[in-house]
């Protein structure tokens, strides 16, 4: 088998080529109860640093998309302390100072763009921390769409800002205030509010179990 | 037209928006095509007096960085303190070794070389635009509106980036002068507001800004006019209520008005002048 | 302050003002006690020891001078600079004792700032007075 050794949290360990941290990890012996969750790169959790040898930089990534190589010095990063203040998205407004008044620490950003190079799903968070600083919540929303809240920027950053909280209070905002309403989503609730729905319903939860599958079985599918 | 690179800086997306605004109407009848630089960062603010700080230059330098991209030399800022922490990191730079340092720190941009000159707008209209151009222009007249020049710190200080003669500055006077207002002399323009004090000790601020304002409607000022948004943002929201009630406008508010932009706060203020019969706003030099 | 100070020769060239030096780029010997920075300083009222007050201190390597409030009340406004008759940028001086005060741990600023504040006021004030 094709072998190659990784050191985790500083002990060394032969493991198959091709695996990935995550997988390594386990194979090492480590059962993972924090730190992992979809194994699909979605979730976050799995937020790993390490080096290779002969090379200064300290990488990050998720442990669950990345796969070993030979001289990986790996540690697990399962949670990543970052403030998030309290706040109510009603009372909110979607206004510049509104992330700054609740984040304040994003003035102390200094451009130095390690919070980019650390992050996995390769999004612009330099940038999207300027935006915040700036008060353009439709930018910082757009720019961190794909953020999977694994903290690595956070870890990163020497401004110690809490980067994936500002980003989600952002899209809230703007999903919340500035996004224009979709009126047939607003159509349809109408409609269930309507009790539209309500007789559907009813002969749903009156079925037996075979009619059930039977129903499920023939259900129209979107193409 | 002329093409000009442009550094906004946050406060002018933000609670400058009406100095922008002014001054970017103004410099379109000038003759100029300005071109906001792409992806720029906040300048810091403050310039780091230490020696061992290098990290606090990454920020400014960035943005020259992006200047350079856009293959431009120069580029021009409305906010002092813009303009004292990239002139102050443009030169900063120049130092060879901290340039490859710098450099090499900023491995996701290209290198900076370096020869970008920072350029306040008071420069550019003193020495590219001139008085007398300016003065032609103008659409409808300050009439003669008694507004009080504040300069603050950065504008003049270090005296190497002081837009002017540090002790005896005129360049606002003139501009306001050529744009028919009536400049107000007062012997606390140049004397600091308070700055960044502002967040932790405001009671400083205030105590400042009472004395600033108070020289101010010494000379008989009917507003204030600065550069700085953080001047302004102190002079109107640290006041004590004993402080005269002088407003306090962004030059760009007063500059776009008079060459012909919509800013109700300097028609408000004409047409509320003591004495004022009707509005002034008709149009037409006095 | 003046009845407490021993003069002696030893207490000059001591490491505190060399580092206090190397940390800001000034020779804080240059400084020859004229008192103008003083005298033009808009918030020497509010600090405990006047600018070259302050000076003197680091001259004579004391390290109280990372304890007294006048670094956090200079606001780098830089007025003092321009009229010292020697050169001397004392700004930069304040900034190098908050620094070295700040890596001891020792902080004067709030860390729940008055809010709201615009940005620039507290990119400034985070950048000046936090490490
Ligand atoms: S922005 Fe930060 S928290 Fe979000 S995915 Fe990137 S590194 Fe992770
Ligand atoms: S790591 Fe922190 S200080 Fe550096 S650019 Fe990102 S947010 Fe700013
Ligand atoms: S003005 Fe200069 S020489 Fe005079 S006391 Fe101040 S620092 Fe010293
Ligand atoms: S820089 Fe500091 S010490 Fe010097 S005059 Fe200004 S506030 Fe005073
Ligand atoms: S386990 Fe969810 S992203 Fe890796």
């Amino acid at each position: 088998m094709n072998e190659v050794t990784v050191f985790i949290m500083g002990k060394g360990y032969r493991v198959p080529a091709g695996l990935t941290i995550m997988k390594a990890m386990e194979y090492a012996g480590y059962r993972l109860t924090r730190g992992c969750g979809c194994r699909g790169g979605y979730c976050g959790a799995c937020a790993t640093v390490y080096r290779l040898k002969g090379d200064y930089r300290l990488y990050a990534d998720l442990a669950c998309q990345t796969p070993v190589q030979d001289g990986m010095y790996i540690a697990q990063l399962p949670f990543t302390p970052a403030e998030r203040p309290p706040y109510v998205l009603d009372e909110l407004k979607p206004e510049g100072a509104t992330l700054l008044a609740l984040f304040p620490e994003l003035a102390r950003c200094v451009a130095c763009n390690t919070c980019t190079k650390a992050c996995p799903q390769k999004l612009e968070v330099m940038d999207a921390v300027q935006a915040s600083l700036r008060g353009d919540i439709r930018q910082v929303a757009e720019l961190t769409f794909d953020c999977v809240s694994c903290g690595l920027c956070t870890m990163r950053c020497p401004a110690e800002i809490s980067h994936h909280h500002v980003w989600q209070l952002a899209r809230r905002l703007n999903g919340a205030y500035l996004t224009p309403r979709a009126e047939h989503v607003q159509a349809r609730v109408a409609e269930i509010a309507a009790g539209k729905f309500n007789g559907e319903l009813d002969r749903l939860v009156r079925m037996t179990r075979d009619e059930l599958v039977a129903a499920y079985k023939a259900r129209q599918i979107e193409a | 037209m002329k093409r000009l690179a442009y550094f906004p800086g946050c406060a002018m997306k933000d609670q400058a928006r009406a100095d922008e605004a002014g001054t970017l109407h103004a410099l379109a009848l000038l003759g100029y095509e300005i071109a906001e630089i792409p992806r720029w960062n906040c300048c810091g603010t403050v310039y780091s007096l230490a020696q061992d700080d290098l990290m606090r230059h990454v920020g400014p330098v960035r943005n020259l960085v992006r200047v350079q991209g856009m293959g431009e030399r120069r580029v021009l800022t409305l906010c002092a303190m813009c303009y004292g922490t990239l002139a102050r990191s443009a030169r900063f730079v120049q130092d060879p070794e901290r340039l490859q340092r710098i450099n090499a720190f900023m491995d996701t941009e290209d290198d900076f070389r370096g020869g970008i000159e920072v350029v306040h707008l008071l420069t550019l209209l003193r020495d590219e635009v001139g008085y007398e151009k300016l003065a032609a222009r103008v659409k409808r007249s300050l009439d003669g509106l008694r507004i009080a020049t504040y300069y603050g710190c950065v504008l003049l200080r270090p005296r190497e980036f002081a837009v002017d003669d540090p002790d005896r500055p005129e360049v606002m006077e003139r501009v306001v002068e050529a744009l028919g207002g009536t400049p107000v002399a007062f012997p606390e323009r140049t004397e600091c507001c308070g700055a960044y004090l502002t967040v932790g000790r405001k009671d400083i601020v205030e105590e400042r800004v009472e004395r600033i304002l108070r020289s101010a409607r010494g000379g008989g000022a009917d507003v204030v006019v600065t550069t700085c948004p953080l001047c302004q943002f102190n002079l109107a929201e640290r006041r004590l209520p004993q402080a005269p009630s002088v407003p306090v406008l962004y030059l760009g508010q007063v500059l776009g008005w008079a060459l012909g932009a919509e800013e109700p706060a300097i028609a408000d203020l004409l047409a509320g002048r003591p004495g004022a019969s009707e509005p002034v706003c008709s149009g037409g030099a006095r | 302050m003046a009845s407490e100070l021993d003069l002696s020769r030893d207490r000059l060239d001591a490491p505190f003002a060399r580092r206090v030096e190397e940390l800001s780029g000034e020779n804080p010997y240059a400084c020859y006690q004229c008192g103008k920075c003083s005298a033009g300083c808009p918030f020497a009222d509010h600090m405990d020891a006047l600018p070259n007050q302050v000076l003197r201190l680091v001259q004579l390597g004391d390290e109280s001078a990372l304890t007294l409030s006048a670094p956090w009340v200079c606001a780098s406004c830089l007025a003092c600079g321009v009229r010292c008759p020697k050169g001397v940028d004392i700004a930069k001086t304040m900034e190098a004792l908050r620094l070295l005060a700040l890596r001891k741990g020792i902080s004067h600023f709030p860390l729940t700032p008055d809010r709201p504040c615009p940005q620039i006021a507290l990119v400034g004030a985070f950048r000046k007075l936090t490490p």
